[in-house]
């Protein structure tokens, strides 16, 4: 184990520079989220309308 | 050293036949396939066989360890299907009642992404192509994922050579290590688990589509039984200079980053595995409930016991693969892992685990298990729906419909590696830097010589007495730079045959 803690000490301290160096991963995940909602909001029109049947009829032959 | 990589991927897709009270999957499958065909110009003499594809040389049955266990399945060769070869050399068929897409071979992640998007196009244009011959009210529809979600599962495989100097029990320790853990990136979402044949529902959602299928840890078969490591021992290739490397594990993804670094962190282990310089074997004490624990494990936090009694995290493997490989690259360079494009994947693969270890949901446009549940979860929580309700595993199929209006993959702003005029171009241009190139060349230009096609071999009616047939044994060899300016000089495939001296 000791080995492993060793290696990965330099990852993490090069991790958390990364995070203090990019404010630009928050704004990200504003965008993402507005994205989301409006997806959510027109989703409805596109899913399948009897869900249960859709899935009841969603059969495969197993491949490999 | 290690080899150059070359790499494919396999993919058998969803289908559904809707409109039709009698659905059939491998009809459909071969009307599919044969409508792209005929929409393309395909020789249409005989659309059922385009171009024979050519089992001689074909022996799933070979195990790489050199044996074949009592009571073990051989894959079956079914040679009755349909079965094409393409202009981008990709292979079109069909296989266990799926379509199945093999992309042509490449040299690096970014192709392998640009071949795979390409296939994505191709089965958009065979539903287009199916749409106008069925009748009305009926329809074809594809979908890019692993599972029914009732127990039947089916397949994304990824092709590797290998050097065969590499001893298969070195592959089978290291890379068992890497595709239980690189699951956390690799996996495209499921709603439930599955056992083989059955649903159950204890588990709400998971990283894969694939993990609940694993039950050996080593084995030859890839329909029942399936192990971690596949042991397929047939290299399409000089068998005494390299082994392709069959592995079943994968997830299908819609995801280009998914996919460029499925591909190419696994080119990074086998490169370094090729060397022997991973220093220590990450030894799992049950590999099988591993590879289920990972994906059933959303916190990305639980333990997984080693051999030796200790515990480690997938992210905590993941990150020490990362580090060796950086040390890899600095040594060793990018030759053996596709060049350049390498260091995309070292600077994607930190992005990613960094990601991971924050907060996965900050890679909501990057993995599709992330994109996945985002979504799910949204829905969810808008309509205070239970993880139980059909109608968020209706919207987990639907992720992966082909249909670019209605598949959810398509719409939730998943980054894209490679530009749809680029994979446009790919439907007919094959890779310029593998035997592909010649694959596809002779395709395009002498679709009436070629009889029968095969990823090493090529045969060839020039109207002489005999077949002629042109092996293609190293997979690096009939690309571009070798052959290009024959197919510009030779007018007939008498002549390039003359000129390549066969």
């Amino acid at each position: 184990m000791a080995e492993r803690e060793q290696i990965r000490k330099p990852a993490t301290s090069e991790r958390e520079n990364e995070t203090a160096d990019n404010p630009s991963a928050s704004e990200r995940g504003e965008e993402l989220k507005a994205e989301l909602d409006d997806l959510l909001d027109e989703i409805d029109e596109v899913l399948e309308t009897n869900a249960e049947d859709f899935v009841k009829s969603y059969i495969q032959k197993g491949g490999q | 050293m290690a080899i150059a990589k070359t790499f494919g991927i396999e993919t058998e897709y969803g289908i559904v036949h809707r409109g039709t009270d009698d659905p059939n999957p491998i009809t459909a499958s071969s009307l599919l396939i044969n409508a792209f065909l005929a929409s393309e110009g395909y020789r249409p003499d005989a659309r059922s066989d385009v171009i024979a594809w050519d089992f001689i040389d074909e022996t799933p049955g070979a195990d790489a360890r050199g044996f074949s266990p009592l009571g073990a399945l051989p894959p079956e060769i079914e040679t009755h299907l349909v079965n094409a070869v393409l202009r981008n050399g990709a292979r079109y068929y069909v296989d266990h009642a799926h379509p199945e897409m093999s992309t042509p071979e490449v040299t690096d992640p970014r192709s392998a992404v640009l071949y795979d998007r390409a296939g994505e196009l191709i089965i958009q244009r065979s539903m287009a192509a199916a749409h106008e011959l069925l009748p009305a009210g009926q329809e074809l529809v594809l979908y890019k994922n692993n599972s029914d979600g009732r127990g039947n599962s089916y397949g994304t495989h990824e092709n590797y050579l290998v050097s065969r100097d590499t001893p298969f029990g070195r592959i089978v320790r290291h890379c068992t290590a890497h595709f239980i853990t690189r699951q956390i990136f690799t996996g495209a979402g499921k709603v439930g688990a599955e056992l083989p044949g059955q649903r159950t529902d204890e588990v709400h959602y998971q990283l894969t589509q694939r993990a609940d299928f694993f039950e050996e840890e080593v084995g030859l078969e890839t329909t029942l039984k399936r192990p971690i490591i596949n042991t397929r021992d047939e290299p399409h290739a000089d068998a005494r200079k390299y082994r392709r490397l069959h592995v079943i594990v994968g997830d299908a993804n819609p995801s280009q980053v998914a996919t460029f670094l499925k591909v190419g962190t696994t080119a990074l282990v086998l490169a370094m595995v090729e060397d022997d310089l991973i220093p220590h074997e990450f030894e799992f004490a049950s590999p099988v409930s591993s590879m289920r624990h990972v994906s059933h494990d959303l916190t990305l936090r639980e333990g997984l016991p080693l051999a030796d009694g200790s515990t480690i995290t997938a992210l905590e493997v993941q990150w020490e693969l990362l580090d060796l490989a950086k040390e890899y690259v600095d040594r060793h360079g990018t030759d053996a892992t596709g060049g350049e494009t390498t260091h995309e994947v070292l600077r994607r693969w930190e992005q990613v685990l960094a990601g991971l270890e924050r907060d996965p949901m900050e890679l909501a446009d990057q993995l599709d298990w992330v994109a996945k549940f985002r979504l799910l979860e949204g829905y969810r929580e808008r309509h205070g729906l239970a993880w139980s309700d059909a109608k968020l595993r209706a919207m987990d199929i639907q992720y992966s419909d082909m249909r670019p209006d209605k598949g959810l993959a398509w719409r939730v702003g998943l980054e894209m590696l490679v530009t749809d005029a680029e994979a446009i171009a790919a439907i007919s241009e094959p890779p310029a830097d593998t035997r592909a190139y010649f694959r596809g060349r002779c395709i395009d230009t002498f679709p009436e010589q070629v009889v029968a096609a095969n990823w090493d071999s090529l045969v060839f009616d020039i109207g002489s007495d005999a077949l002629r047939r042109v092996p293609m044994m190293e997979p690096m060899r009939g690309t571009r730079a070798h052959v290009g300016t024959l197919f510009d000089e030779c007018e007939s495939a008498a002549e390039l045959l003359r000129r390549l001296g066969t």
